[in-house]
């Protein structure tokens, strides 16, 4: 029997969701709130029980993403890796990532000033996407459509405080149905996939009140998902598609922490199991 | 348990667990959970959603 973590900072009904699956598998489980664990440079790996292997399941990005480095400092086992969360996080490094390993993804741009993203969209053309390189849950994804939005927007950017605000990035307008796809790998499978009808906007994210459906997994689906998977790294990953009515599916994007409340109520496989089965696999012997 | 902004009845349930979220509902404010003995439950005001909180 392992002792199996969950590290969190909101304890959500995914969370909770692994540690019963875990208890019934007969697992030891704990939950560390990483907003309460204090770790230093001293630190060693037997000072604090993070059990046998980590499930890094923190809401916040960052916090999950430092928090993973210093276990990994600890030489704990956890999943998803320091790297692949790193890659994940970022919209620009995954699209490079998905390009450069030949997984079908949309045409992006890239500029590094609000003066280049302006002559880059007169370039390209409307309609066209703005995403934040770093965000979630659809925040700050807009569809650019004329000129007068666009400045406003690119203003917007250029005087908010993050400094990732300057870094633009746009993507093509893909013609798809009104939804898309969103996939969980974990390891070199597909073990779920669902469609995300959007709710009357161009987005579709279940946190903004997308209807989750349950989507058949084709060949073509698990062929690049799994390549998809593979270019950042492997792990737990919930992945991004849309139905491209010429080239057929591309991937959008790479989620490291994948909420998965809506999917597991339709999906034939039991999700926390499978999560928990890849985490024990990492358990070092 | 009462909110500490409106001073409204926030019911705990009975399988909520530290680290989770209960609301008020009077004035909505949000709430953590950050200690449970039993009867016995401590809130605290819950972190409010940064930009890069999500998948």
């Amino acid at each position: 029997m392992s002792k199996i973590c969950i590290v969190f900072d909101r304890l959500r009904l995914e969370e909770k969701m692994l540690q019963e699956q875990a208890s019934k598998m007969g697992h030891d489980t704990i939950v560390v709130d990483a907003k309460t664990s204090q770790i230093s440079t001293e630190s060693k790996k037997w000072d604090i029980d993070f059990g046998d292997v980590v499930l890094e399941r923190c809401v916040s990005y960052f916090r999950g993403l430092h928090f993973t480095a210093c276990l990994e400092f600890l030489d704990v086992p956890v999943i998803n890796k320091y790297d692949v969360a790193d890659k994940c996080g970022n919209k620009l490094v995954t699209s490079l990532l998905l390009k450069k390993h030949g997984v079908p993804t949309p045409k992006t741009y890239f500029a590094f000033s609000s003066e280049e993203a302006a002559n880059l969209i007169n370039k390209v053309g409307f309609p066209i996407v703005i995403k934040p390189v770093i965000g979630s849950w659809g925040r700050g994804i807009l569809p650019l459509r004329d000129k007068d939005t666009t400045e406003a927007i690119i203003e917007m950017r250029d005087i908010a405080d993050g400094s990732h605000d300057r870094i633009y990035y746009l993507q093509e307008v893909i013609n798809r149905p009104p939804r898309d796809i969103r996939a969980i790998t974990v390891g070199d499978q597909v073990i779920a996939a669902m469609y995300r009808k959007s709710q009357g906007d161009f987005k579709t994210n279940i946190a903004l009140g997308g209807d989750p459906e349950i989507c058949e997994i084709t060949k073509e689906m698990e062929d690049i998902c799994i390549k998809a998977s593979g270019a950042v790294g492997g792990g737990i990953l919930g992945i991004d598609l849309m139905e491209d009515e010429k080239r057929g599916l591309v991937i959008h994007e790479v989620n490291n922490t994948v909420e998965f409340k809506g999917l597991a109520r339709v999906a034939k496989k039991n999700i926390p199991q499978e999560m928990i089965n890849f985490a024990l696999n990492h358990v070092r012997k | 348990m009462n909110c500490s902004e409106c001073d409204a009845k926030i019911n705990i349930p009975d399988d909520a667990a530290v680290g989770e979220l209960v609301s008020c509902p009077e004035c909505g404010a949000d709430f953590e959970i950050a200690k449970k003995d039993g009867a016995n439950v401590e809130l605290k005001p819950a972190e409010s959603v940064g930009e890069d909180w999500g998948e």
